[in-house]
């Protein structure tokens, strides 16, 4: 559905002409009907990827194509939506102004758009705001009427730039539960975000950008799944364990007959396992410790 | 036709701009004004309405044009409202042709409203205007056109200031063009002799579109254009339309040129 194929972009700032890399090769496929989080710090580059994808930015080198077609290709915009990040409007129009006048950029008939602009006010719920100047709208507001100019069309691929942003927690979950009705409908979503909480329960697949360069694609748990920090083991102890164990542990904390031990790697864990059994203790839980996405952009950044 | 969506829009945008009114008001005052002190005068009192009214009309029709086409892109980069509609199937030359058309609109109402002012002090004063009167007019318009073509392009890529400041510049060297080939023959310095004359033929000579005095002159003594110009007629107009056309396309198409190679950042 889009696909990118070595983007690199390069920003030429101030008199002197310094260069700032802020997108490096970047090769990426988004497949038809997934739910795509492009995650990565501020600063990554992801703006700067979807504004190559809309058409706002040139690339310095390489190409890419949305449902086939090169980017570039005006017809490609008559079946995408796209939400900028911090988006703003014209604030003289009304909302109902506001979606009329691009339903008219889309060629959607008089008829049509009425309706359609009807129904989008009420799905991202902005009912009895229609007559307000989006000069009154709240930041939220926006956003949301932001999300009902990119789906004016029934668009085949939803392009959004941070659409969680400036959003409250229950004004985050509407969105996300937003998301995953446009899959429903068979739509395809590439949205950006910095926020783990945003992808984790959402996407099908994520890519990660940190410091312009693609650092890994695939489902979010197989690539957090891959840096485990720690496995936490908690066991009852009838006596003794705790003594054998304490050396074996990065920490171990004791609370009655419970012990909570931190362990670094499944070697040690088959160790502990097998202390326990001897000594007669019980095991509650083993529980892998992920990286949370902010620890992997710093173990990203690190590793350079 | 989406062009005529943004046209629309940018219509609407300008006449929910306080600049526009303030002008307008400033404008219709001077044209009444104008009635009043030609009352204080003796004999040929249309003459001064009409000069005062002209002049007017064509001033504040220019700084209109100035003043909301240096924003006319502008705004909706540092708005960032330009972001969403590139994002709707448009192509980047049809956006500038909407908005250009939308502020093109908007002056020749404004242009309209301020000759209905001007008809309207002259008739009370108990004269009519004659169809030379909207020749006149029609040449103004022109200039509106070339100057709002400039203000875009200006739009695409600099501030509203500097753009404010190189506008009114053209339009005043624009006026001059004549003046200053003459001061440059006179001149001793090759470079300035040089320069001079590089100008003449750069810059459209905004003259090409002032026939006030020509038509007050009809007016006044009540007679038709053809009979004052004789031989020049509406072959002037034409002439004088297409000068102004000429150079629009060559500015807009600089201004197009422009804006499809520069990025959004
Ligand atoms: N217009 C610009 N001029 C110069 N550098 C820029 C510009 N826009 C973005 N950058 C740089 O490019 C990098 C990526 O920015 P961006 O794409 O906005 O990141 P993100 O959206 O992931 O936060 C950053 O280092 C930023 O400073
Ligand atoms: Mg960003």
């Amino acid at each position: 559905m889009i696909r990118t194929e070595g983007l690199t972009k390069v920003f030429t700032v101030g008199f002197r002409g310094r260069k700032v890399r802020a997108l490096e090769g970047l090769t990426l496929e988004v497949k038809r009907g997934e739910i795509f989080g492009f995650l990565g710090p501020n600063g990554a580059g992801k703006t700067t990827t979807i504004k190559i994808l809309t058409g706002l930015l040139y690339p310095t080198e390489g190409r890419a194509w949305i449902m086939g077609r090169e980017i570039g290709d005006v017809s490609v915009k008559e079946r995408m939506g796209f939400l900028p990040e911090n988006p703003s409007f014209y604030e003289y129009l009304t909302g109902l102004e506001f979606l009329n006048f691009y339903g008219q950029l889309l060629k959607i008939p008089y008829d049509e758009r009425l309706h359609r602009i009807g129904e989008l006010f009420s799905l991202v719920g902005l009912e009895g705001a229609e007559e307000l100047q989006l000069r009154r709208y709240s930041k939220g507001m926006i956003q949301r009427i932001g999300i009902a100019q990119a789906l004016l069309n029934n668009p085949e691929v939803v392009i959004l730039d941070e659409p969680m942003s400036g959003l409250d927690p229950l004004g985050r979950k509407e969105i996300r539960d937003l998301i995953l009705r446009l899959r429903d409908e068979g739509k395809t979503v590439f949205f950006s975000t910095h926020i783990l909480s945003d992808v984790e329960m959402i996407c099908d697949r994520v890519a990660i950008l940190v410091k312009g360069r693609l650092k890994a694609v695939g489902p979010l748990d197989e690539l957090l799944g891959g840096y485990v920090k720690s496995i936490e083991v908690t066991v009852r102890d009838p006596g003794g364990v705790f003594e054998e164990v304490k050396d074996l542990a990065e920490r171990v904390i004791r609370r009655e007959d419970l012990l909570l031990i931190s362990l670094k790697d499944e070697e040690t864990v088959e160790r502990v396992i097998e202390v326990v059994r001897e000594r007669k203790g019980r095991i509650h839980s083993i529980v892998p410790q992920r990286l949370s996405l902010e620890e992997y952009f710093v173990k990203m950044q690190e590793e350079g | 036709m989406r062009e005529l969506a943004i046209a629309f829009n940018t219509f609407r945008e300008c006449i929910r701009d306080r600049i526009l009114y303030n002008l307008l008001i400033f404008a219709i005052l001077i044209i009444g004004l104008s009635g009043i002190l030609s009352t204080l005068s003796i004999g040929e009192q249309v003459r001064i309405i009409l000069n005062i009214g002209l002049a007017a009309i064509e001033i504040f029709g220019v700084m209109m044009a100035i003043f909301l086409g240096i924003g006319l892109v502008y705004k909706e980069i540092d708005r960032r409202t330009i972001y969403t509609i590139l994002s709707k199937p448009i192509k980047r030359y049809q956006f500038l042709v909407g908005k250009f058309s939308g502020l093109l609109f908007t002056l020749l109402v404004n242009l309209i409203i301020m000759t209905a002012g001007l008809v309207g002090v002259v008739y009370l004063m108990g004269w009519h205007v004659n169809s030379t009167f909207f020749y006149c007019l029609w040449l103004i318009f022109m200039e509106f056109v070339l100057i709002t073509s400039l203000a875009l392009l200006f739009s695409c890529f600099s501030t509203p200031t500097l753009s404010a400041i190189f506008t009114l510049s053209f339009f005043v060297i624009g006026h001059l063009t004549e003046d200053i080939k003459f001061f440059g023959s006179r001149s001793e310095n090759p470079f300035l002799q040089k320069a001079s004359t590089i100008l003449y033929y750069i810059l459209p000579n905004l003259e090409n579109f002032n026939i006030k005095a020509l038509v007050i002159d009809t007016i006044v003594r009540g007679l038709y254009f053809e009979d004052v110009s004789a031989g020049v007629g509406l072959k002037l107009i034409l002439f004088s339309t297409l000068y102004g056309l000429f150079y629009t396309a060559i500015i807009f198409l600089l201004a197009v040129i422009i804006f499809e190679k520069r990025d959004f950042k």
